[in-house]
Parts: structure tokens; C-alpha cells; sequence
């Protein structure tokens, strides 16, 4: 007969302030290991986002990023003419010839530090609102074709100085007016600044395109339309699908925060498992008394241990459900910092999914059941007749 | 000398929970440490940098070039010592993996504003009279066993194509937080392959370093130097090469928040288990606080009792965790090396180690020392087994 879990509960109930005490520290284990995950979800997601299955992202061979690209407006040309590019309603072909530069912009608040970080300014066609179906205006109006107008994207209206609607920001000997503000959802289109792309190559004195976008008229032919521009000895360009484009930019950040993640949880919990360890160890310490009544009135040397286990186990599972609790509100939070691979501001969420929710949920269970082991082992390998005479 | 004998004597009575605390905390201590270098060592290029060097860029962004033409305007400033001027390369060495900065400069004024990099007379003269020549830190020829003479190829990703360049000297770092994992090359050899395939682009170069005669006039020349190039189609920015790096580490403020933030919450876990600890004690003791009550020990000694017990089992714990701090930011620093090409425990994480590990002590024994001092003698005698 099994001991009943209402023993096990009891227990902790009466002795609160250790409870509560290792609950804690478990807690705290369990949200620093889902928030580290859950940034390098948000990360990946924004940027995973950013990309449509559907279109293909064209930039230099052997370049890492758009903004360290440039194609020849020749070269830009031969790509336009592919049989692959999907032709919209109004017989146009669905290409973006864009270039993109960083520039640096100052942050809002930090008066004394005056943080800079590099802005994304993306130069855009016509065409490549409808390549970004993720992209709407929230206020303003879009830019007019030909002037020095620009619109900018939500989270760099909010983080940086000078960029709300009508403010003016100095390039390349011009005044740029915003007159628009865009709402990209959680893609790293939020984090840009649009313009008109002849407009912002005249002032950055670029005469060269940084990439092609164009989407592909049936998603199957991916395959096709790469081995036609790698191919091509006119080109020397590469062409990847946007989905993919945008993950390979994560890869590097996503990878160090899961590994810093990973060191510090182990680190910690450790930390943690000793807790639970003192905790249970005093609890059958305790309770020498009990335990012989138990075994004398019946119960099995198996049923003590999966009494103290099951008690070592709501432990972990407290720890974990309060620690989860707070993480969860971390997803209101955005964080926006410099992705180290392209080198500019990208802004993104916490994002909590259900895999996160599992794996820091059996995380902390693994820690109560490591930290409940060995003291659950002594509580049922004790002698009846000894324990009964030490209470 | 009788209190500190019955303080180790009550710390270590529960051999096996004090045990396991010390353990914990050693743990925490090793962690706290290590996340302390960890920041520092982001900082590093910061610590490193001289305020009386100067750093010249475009002022859109990093990402755009100044005219060479710059040069000499710069130079007949007043109080500017010397300039030399580089690109960002951006190359990778066989896969992106392998990271490691790499420049372009020009080398002969480069080495002489950055008397840090110490090459022998003999290497330096080899590196500037051959073009393809390069020169590498220590720890970057060693992680790659380059040795003088090797070629090494770069895969340019800024400026396509298969670069080659011969290893001429490699240079040591002056003092300890000197960056050994660089890799220089000629500006010229840069410059001079752009100007076959696309003559726009030469004759642009990245960046000016800047060595003034005197520091506090850093300041001023900065001003001078952006006032020249003001309402021209490239205007600059110039700041130390102090606020230079911090400019970069500022990008990535955010994750060095993180890290800071996470550095105390290693110190509240492990608080509760040492508040945990002393909890479990004292409620086992409650006896014998009950006796000294009887005997006549005051309030004052149970709380020095139990703060002693907390304390002598927190700093037991630190002593080792520093320790071991030792051992493991070396083996970290090495597994991280491209990340972080200086990892120096700091004797300021030491200080802030005890700091924390008081902290701690006197933290955990509040709650029990409270209940200890509170319950009354009968009560506590009543609880004896």
C-alpha cells in the first residue's frame, strides 16, 4: 500500500520556511534557464519571421550579410529576367532591387552614456512593399517615390531619438523627413528605416544595389531558380531562400545565448540541487520516529522511498511552476540590442512556447528527484527497531 | 578564542548539511566569479584602450569610408603626433568559425602609436618590406600553429575573393590585457587590388588612429579634426579610443545586463539555501539557546552565535569557491578564446566574492536568530527531545 500524497504535501506545509525557502531557490534556477531560452527563441523567431518561404533573398557570393553585399546594377538586371520571379496582377514582376546601409543613430534615454547603435536603412522599391506582406503603416502616410522622405519601423521609433513622426534625420548632406511609421510585427523589419532606393544610393554615394528579393512564382522552384544565378558565369552571386536567409543571421547569437543559458543553469543548479538535498536530508532526519511507525504498522521499504521521492518531486514541481509563473510575464519585455552577425539593432521579444514550458518544467523536476534521492534512500534502508527507539 | 572554537564546532556539527552549504556556496562563489570576468572581460577592450589615441570614422556608420585625401589634412593639425589609418577587413579563415579581428593599416605609423604590440626589430623590418606580409598576435599563431614564413589564406567578405598573405612577425602583448589575437596586414596590399577591379572604391580607408602630443589635448584636436570635414560629402567622428570601444560594448548593453542581472540572482539562490541551512540549525538548537538563556547568556550572544555559525560556514564555503575560481577561469577563458581574448580574474571580483559571502552570512541568520531570541525558555526547554 502506497503511502498517501497528502502525507507528503503536509509535510511541507508544516514546515513552511524551509519550503519556502528551497522553493525559491529553485525557482529562481528555473526562470534565469526558460528567460535565457525563451530570448534565444524570441531571437530566432523575429528574425525566422522576418523571412517569406516563398521569396528569395540574391546578395554576393561569399558576403555574410546584406549590408556587406553590392550587385551591379548590370548583374541586378540579369537576375529581374529570371523565368522563376512571380509576375503580380498588374503584369508586374514581383523584384526588389534594395541596398542597405547601416547608420548610427542615438539611443533615447541614456543621456550620459549617449549610446549610438547602427540603424538598418533599407532603400526600397515600389514593389518590395507587396515581397513584405508582414509591413503596414501604423501612422503617417508612405514615402512619395523620388523625394527625401522615409518611414520608419515601430521599435526604432521608440528607441531611438529624433525618429518619431515628422522628425528629421541628417545623411549624406540631405534632411530626411519621417513621415511614417510602420508596425512589422515581430520581424526584424521593425528594427529598419525605409526609403526610396535611387534616393539613398545618391547619398551614400553607392552606385551599386546590395541585394535582390524577388518571390518565387511556384515555391517548388527554388532549386531551379539558385542553380540559374550560381550558375550564371555573368553573376557572382548567391541566392537563398528568405526563411533561411534570416536564420542563418540568428544562428550565431541564438547559439551563444543557448550555451551561456545552458553553463549558468547547470552552474546554478547545482546550487539548487544541494538545497533540496539539505531539505530532504533534515526532513528524514526529522522524522526518524515516523518512518519507524510506518514500517512497523506495514508500509514497505519502497513506499517510504517513493513517499520522500513524491515529496522531493513537489519540491521541484513548486520550484518550477513559480519559476515559470514569473518567467511568463517576462514576455512583455522587448530587448533590443546589436545582433553580432550583421551588426545592427535588431529589437525582439521573450517568446515563451510550449517546448520551453516542458523542458525547464522536467529541469526542475530532475533537480527535486536528484536532490531527494540519496535522503529518500537512507529514510527507507533505516532499521525499524532503530528508528523506533531514536523517537 | 572560545567563541570561535564553539562557532566551528556548531558550524560543523551537522558534518553532512554544512558540508553540502559549503559546497553550494563554494559553487555560487565559483559562478559569481566567473560571470565577473566574464563582464570584465568584456570590458577589456575598454580597460585597454589609451584616452590620448584618437579614433577617426565616418559619422554615418562604421560601415562607410573616408577619402585617404583625410591623411595629410589631418596631420597638419595642431597637436597631432602622428596618424595612420586601416580597414576593418572582415576576412574568414577557412570557415566563419574560426573568428579572429583582422586589419588592414599602415603598418610602419600603426606600430608606432601602438607601442603594446611588441615585435622584434628583426620581424618589424620583415613586416614592412613585404606587402603580403601580416602580423599576428601570440595566442592567434599559437591556437592555429601559424609559424613565420606560413601563408595563410582569407576569404574576404567584404572584399570578395581568396586573399594570401605571409606571416612576417607576431607580436607580443605589452601588458596583460594587450588583445593578442589580432591580425594585421598592409593597407596597400588592400588598396591596391581594389583599384584593379573597381578604381571608385580605392584610396578609402575605414578608420584614422590618431596619437596626440599630449592627452588633454585629445579633446580639442577631436573637435578640430570634425570641424574640418564638416559640410563635406564624408563627415567624421572622432572620439578616444576609450569611447570608441565603448561604443561597441554599449551595442550590446543589453546582454551585458543580462549577464549582471544574473550574476545576483546566483547570490539570492544561493542566500536561500544558506538561510535554509541556518533555519534547520536553529530550530534544532532551540534547546540549547533555551539553556544559555537559563545560564544567563543575553540576546547579544545567540545572535553573535548564530551570526558566527553563518558566517563561518559562508566564508568557508567562499575560500573555496575562490579557489577554484582559478582553475576554471582558465580553462573557460580557454574554450572561449575567440569570444574573449582576455580573461583575467580581477582582484576587485575577489574583494566583491567575500563581500557577497558576508552578505550572505549575516542575511541567512536574521530570520533565526530572530526566532531564536524570541521564543521563551520554557517554550525552548519544552522542545528537548
Amino acid at each position: 500500500m502506497a503511502v498517501p500524497i497528502s502525507y507528503s504535501l503536509r509535510n511541507l506545509w508544516k514546515r513552511r520556511l524551509t519550503t519556502i525557502l528551497t522553493v525559491s531557490g529553485m525557482a529562481l534556477v528555473v526562470f534565469v534557464f526558460a528567460a535565457i531560452l525563451m530570448m534565444a527563441e524570441g531571437l530566432q523567431k523575429t528574425l525566422v519571421e522576418t523571412g517569406s518561404y516563398d521569396n528569395v533573398v540574391v546578395f554576393r557570393k561569399g558576403s555574410t550579410s546584406e549590408v556587406m553585399s553590392s550587385i551591379e546594377r548590370k548583374q541586378a538586371s540579369i537576375v529581374e529576367m529570371l523565368p522563376q520571379v512571380a509576375i503580380d496582377q498588374h503584369g508586374r514582376r514581383l523584384l526588389a532591387k534594395e541596398v542597405v546601409v547601416l547608420i548610427s543613430l542615438q539611443k533615447r534615454g541614456d543621456e550620459k552614456a549617449a549610446a549610438h547603435s547602427n540603424v538598418v536603412v533599407r532603400g526600397v522599391e515600389e514593389k518590395s512593399v507587396p515581397l513584405r506582406p508582414q509591413v503596414k503603416l501604423v501612422s503617417g502616410r508612405m514615402f512619395r517615390m523620388g523625394s527625401s522622405e522615409i518611414i520608419v519601423g515601430n521599435s526604432i521609433a521608440k528607441g531611438f531619438k529624433g525618429v518619431g513622426l515628422q522628425g528629421t534625420l541628417n545623411w549624406g548632406m540631405r534632411t530626411w523627413t519621417v513621415v511614417g511609421v510602420f508596425d512589422a510585427g515581430n520581424t526584424g523589419f521593425s528594427s529598419e528605416i525605409w526609403g526610396d532606393v535611387d534616393q539613398v544610393m545618391q547619398a551614400f554615394r553607392r552606385p551599386v544595389y546590395s541585394s535582390v528579393i524577388f518571390k518565387l512564382q511556384n515555391p517548388a522552384e527554388f532549386p531551379t531558380a539558385k542553380g540559374a544565378i550560381e550558375a550564371d558565369q555573368r553573376l557572382t552571386l548567391e541566392a537563398k531562400r528568405e526563411t533561411r536567409y534570416y536564420l542563418d543571421q540568428s544562428e550565431m547569437m541564438a547559439k551563444f545565448l543557448r550555451i551561456l543559458g545552458l553553463s549558468l543553469t547547470i552552474i546554478f543548479s547545482i546550487g539548487a540541487i544541494i538545497g533540496a538535498m539539505i531539505t530532504m536530508y533534515s526532513a528524514v532526519a526529522n522524522r526518524i520516529g515516523e518512518i519507524g511507525t510506518m514500517r512497523a504498522l506495514g508500509f514497505r521499504r519502497r513506499n517510504i522511498l517513493a513517499a520522500f521521492l513524491a515529496e522531493s518531486l513537489l519540491l521541484g514541481f513548486i520550484g518550477g511552476a513559480a519559476g515559470l509563473f514569473f518567467a511568463s510575464f517576462m514576455q512583455f519585455i522587448t530587448v533590443s540590442t546589436v545582433n553580432f552577425q550583421t551588426f545592427s539593432e535588431l529589437a525582439f521579444k521573450f517568446t515563451l512556447t510550449g517546448p520551453i514550458v516542458l523542458q525547464a518544467m522536467s529541469f526542475s523536476l530532475i533537480m527535486g528527484l536528484i536532490g531527494g534521492l540519496l535522503p529518500a534512500f537512507r529514510a527507507s534502508r533505516m532499521n525499524i527497531v532503530e528508528a523506533l527507539r531514536a523517537a | 578564542m572560545m567563541i570561535l572554537k564553539i562557532l566551528f564546532r556548531n558550524a560543523f556539527h551537522n558534518k553532512l548539511r554544512s558540508g553540502l552549504t559549503i559546497l553550494g556556496i563554494a559553487v555560487a562563489i565559483l559562478a559569481f566569479g566567473l560571470l565577473r570576468t566574464v563582464i570584465s572581460s568584456w570590458y577589456a577592450g575598454v580597460e585597454a584602450a589609451s584616452t590620448s589615441r584618437l579614433v577617426t570614422r565616418n559619422a554615418i556608420s562604421i560601415i562607410f569610408t573616408l577619402p585617404l585625401s583625410y591623411n595629410e589634412k589631418i596631420r597638419q593639425l595642431e597637436g597631432v603626433k602622428m596618424v595612420s589609418y586601416g580597414n576593418w577587413f572582415g576576412g574568414v579563415y577557412i570557415d566563419e568559425k574560426n573568428f579572429f579581428p583582422n586589419f588592414c593599416v599602415e603598418p610602419r605609423t600603426y606600430l608606432e602609436i601602438y607601442p603594446e604590440f611588441v615585435l622584434s626589430p628583426a620581424e618589424k623590418k620583415a613586416f614592412i618590406a613585404d606587402r603580403k606580409g601580416f602580423v599576428a598576435g601570440r595566442k592567434l599563431a599559437a591556437k592555429y600553429r601559424w609559424k613565420i614564413g606560413d601563408t595563410v589564406t582569407l576569404k574576404g567578405t567584404i572584399y570578395p575573393g581568396n586573399w594570401d598573405f605571409v606571416l612576417r612577425g607576431i607580436y607580443k602583448g605589452r601588458d596583460d590585457t594587450t588583445d593578442e589575437t589580432q591580425f594585421y596586414f598592409h593597407w596597400d596590399y588592400l588598396n591596391e587590388t581594389i583599384k584593379k577591379v573597381s578604381s571608385q572604391q580605392a584610396d578609402q580607408v575605414g578608420f584614422y588612429m590618431i596619437a596626440v602630443t599630449r592627452p588633454d589635448l585629445a579633446a580639442e584636436v577631436a573637435l578640430a579634426v570634425d570641424k574640418t570635414f564638416k559640410n563635406s560629402l564624408a563627415e567624421t567622428l572622432t572620439e578616444t579610443e576609450k569611447a570608441f570601444n565603448q561604443g561597441f560594448i554599449a551595442m550590446s548593453g543589453a546582454i551585458v545586463t543580462a549577464i549582471q542581472m544574473v550574476s545576483f540572482v546566483v547570490i539570492i539562490i544561493i542566500m536561500a539555501v544558506v538561510a535554509n541551512t541556518m533555519a534547520m540549525t536553529t530550530r534544532e538548537r532551540i534547546g540549547d539557546y533555551a539553556i544559555m538563556k537559563t545560564l544567563g547568556f543575553g540576546s547579544r550572544d545567540i545572535t553573535i552565535l548564530i551570526f558566527g555559525e553563518s558566517l563561518v560556514i559562508t566564508l568557508t564555503g567562499c575560500l573555496t569557491g575562490m579557489i577554484l575560481t582559478y582553475p576554471a577561469a582558465a580553462a573557460f577563458g580557454h574554450a572561449l578564446e575567440t569570444f574573449f581574448p582576455i580573461f583575467i580574474v580581477s582582484t576587485e571580483t575577489l574583494y566583491l566574492d567575500v563581500l557577497a559571502a558576508i552578505l550572505i552570512g549575516c542575511l541567512a541568520a536574521i530570520i533565526p536568530t530572530r526566532q531564536a531570541i524570541r521564543i521563551g525558555i520554557a517554550d525552548g526547554l519544552r522542545r528537548i527531545g
